[in-house]
């Protein structure tokens, strides 16, 4: 006992269907790590009642022979998707009691596979932030530290808490979602494997909304054969998200078969930063050798617009926010701010939200707002969406010449100390999403995944980017750079 | 594009979140640093380029014109800060 949270999907996909292990057993060993590790801050709302009768239910359906891949695997849930009777606040104040009436989609679907919820992950309020220091239940601490250090570092954002909890094992895997880089950036700082998904691939129905046209959800797993098994049971079209994709959702599993031999691995120059650490260069290029001991052809690419890409972002993700974020008005659900003799319903509206919503979050609401309001809305919100239209081309243009998939840092560096930033401005932290922001808003698949150690011993990750549709060769490529880095170290357990 | 402090109290009124007086230098001097950071986007020429509506090119797909949801009233209800015979309540809105 207690060695089985340690699992990965696959291995305990395996196990199980043996009849090796329970469900019961592994989902028992979680939640006693869960209790264990409470000073992370990961888990934030636990639900051992249903965590236990899925298990039973999971074993049940095991024993019949009746057991899809997810099938009694214990899993965490960001607190951004809904879960029916399971508070769902993300990580905001302003929904404060919040418990939806009604399941998303990407956890229906897990729950039907047979899939176990073990508790609602901390991340950063509405998604909106890179440390997971805006949330509502506080900051979410890395399992990771600097050498013999005790400073606390930030697991990175928004899905902070998915990272943290599958990093210390505290489960087999968790839900993401990625907006600017929120899976993929968290991923690397921790040491896991995290997947953006193609636009449209997985339904966002069901998720507590941040910018509509950047958002999705993905997996956060211990390796890349977990992840081609998550995401499939995560993707598909759904009729109540209009703008998910009516495709079928391959085997992502049998994709992975080691082979990238005549592939084309593209090497973007503009992602060569003024000021970009040694250590990131350096396994960047180890990276690229990997691909090429791998039989892949290395071909020098340019994305020239990728510059643009942030400033893209803070306009068009902080617009559809402000559009997003106005249902929260004290009327319907969560928090309304009390009120003084003679307030009116604006006032009570204005108190709500200034009660309800963090700092970052009323930052981009406002910033949002002001690139919508009349006399601003070509300046800012329609420029950006041309600049958007130049992004998706130049990766469009490095397609059509042949290239399979990118390869990129995931991260300008390794995770930061949490309370360094606090006096940095906010663009500042907006860097963090450098090399990740490109591909929300070019709509395509990313993945992150752990390559090496710096000199402080934290973990770096690099990011494969794919064309359009096609996670499958996307997660080939992953695996074998996986394969060749060879990544095992896990943190020292302290906690 | 400097905020001052005029324009910062306007948007937060336009986006109904109450922000003392005292705060106001620090929210625009904030906004202005965003504001400048996406100056930037001022040097990529845009002429003859659309903004993108859409990431993914895509049809909306069509269905039939049928009732397929509704008769929840509980639901809806339930998680309301003031709910009251069957709505939600909210501070008078008339004078």
């Amino acid at each position: 006992m207690g060695e089985l949270s340690k699992l990965g999907i696959s291995e305990a996909r395996d196990a199980l269907r043996k009849g090796d292990v329970t469900s019961v057993e592994i989902t028992q060993d979680c939640l006693q790590a869960i209790e264990d590790a409470k000073v992370l801050n990961a888990f934030v709302h636990d639900t051992p009642e249903i965590a236990m009768a899925q298990a039973e239910a999971a074993d049940t359906r095991l024993k019949a022979g009746d057991a899809p891949a997810m099938c009694g695997i214990p899993v965490g849930i960001k607190d951004l998707f809904c879960t029916k009777g399971v508070p769902s606040q993300a990580a905001s104040a302003i929904l404060d009691g919040f418990e939806p009436e009604y399941e998303s989609t990407v956890t229906t679907q897990l729950w039907d596979r047979g899939a176990v919820m073990l508790g609602k992950l901390n991340m950063d309020e509405f998604a909106m932030g890179s440390s997971n220091e805006t949330s509502t239940y506080g900051d979410v601490i890395n399992p990771w530290r600097r050498g013999n250090e005790d400073t606390n570092l930030t697991p990175g954002g928004s899905s902070g808490g998915s990272a943290s909890a599958v990093a210390a094992d505290l489960c087999l895997a968790a839900t993401g979602t990625d907006t600017g880089g929120s899976i993929r950036q968290p991923a690397a700082f921790v040491g896991i494997t995290g997947l953006k998904p193609t636009y449209g691939r997985v339904s966002r129905w069901g998720i507590v909304a941040f910018a509509s046209s950047l958002d999705q959800a993905g997996p956060m797993t211990k390796s890349v054969r977990d992840c081609a098994i998550m995401l499939e049971a995560m993707s598909g079209h759904d009729p109540k998200d209009s703008t998910s994709a009516d495709l079928a959702v391959p085997d992502f599993e049998a994709a992975l078969t080691g082979d990238i031999k005549g592939k084309k691995i593209g090497v973007p120059k503009e992602y060569r930063m003024d000021g970009m650490p040694q250590e990131i260069e350096d396994l960047w290029a180890e990276g690229i050798a990997m691909m090429k001991d791998a039989g892949a052809e290395i071909v020098d690419i340019s994305l020239p617009h990728t510059k643009y890409a942030l400033p893209a972002y803070y306009v068009v993700a902080p617009a559809e926010a402000s559009s997003n974020l106005a249902r929260y008005d004290g009327v319907r659900f969560g928090h309304r701010a009390k009120l003084a003799q003679g307030d009116g319903i604006t006032e009570m509206y204005e108190k709500t939200r200034a009660e309800g919503f963090g700092a970052e979050v009323q930052r981009r609401v406002m910033i949002g707002t002001y690139v919508l309001s009349a006399g601003f809305y070509d300046a800012y919100y329609n420029r950006a969406r041309k600049v958007r239209t130049l992004i998706k081309k130049d990766f469009e243009d490095v397609f059509a010449q042949g290239v399979d998939a990118i390869l990129t840092p995931a991260t300008p560096s390794a995770a930061f100390g949490l309370g360094e930033m606090a006096d940095a401005d906010p663009v500042q932290m907006y860097l963090n999403d450098v090399f990740t922001v490109t591909v929300n808003l070019a709509g395509l698949p990313g993945i992150a995944v752990p390559a090496g150690l710096d000199k402080q011993g934290l973990p770096l990750g690099l990011q494969l980017i794919g064309r359009p549709w096609e996670e499958a060769d996307l997660l080939n490529t992953a695996y074998v750079l996986e394969q060749a880095a060879g990544f095992v170290e896990k943190p020292g357990k302290w906690w | 594009m400097s905020i001052d402090r005029e324009t910062a109290a306007r948007v937060a009124k336009l986006a109904r979140i109450a922000v003392p007086e005292d705060d106001l230098p620090k929210l625009a001097e904030e906004l202005s640093g965003i504001l400048d950071f996406m100056e930037q986007l001022n040097e990529v020429d845009v002429d003859g380029v659309e903004p993108m509506t859409s990431v993914t090119p895509m049809r909306l797909k069509r269905r039939e014109d049928v009732v397929t949801d509704g008769d929840q009233q509980e639901k809806v209800l339930a998680n309301a800060p003031d709910a009251r015979e069957g709505f939600f309540a909210v501070p008078k809105v008339v004078e």
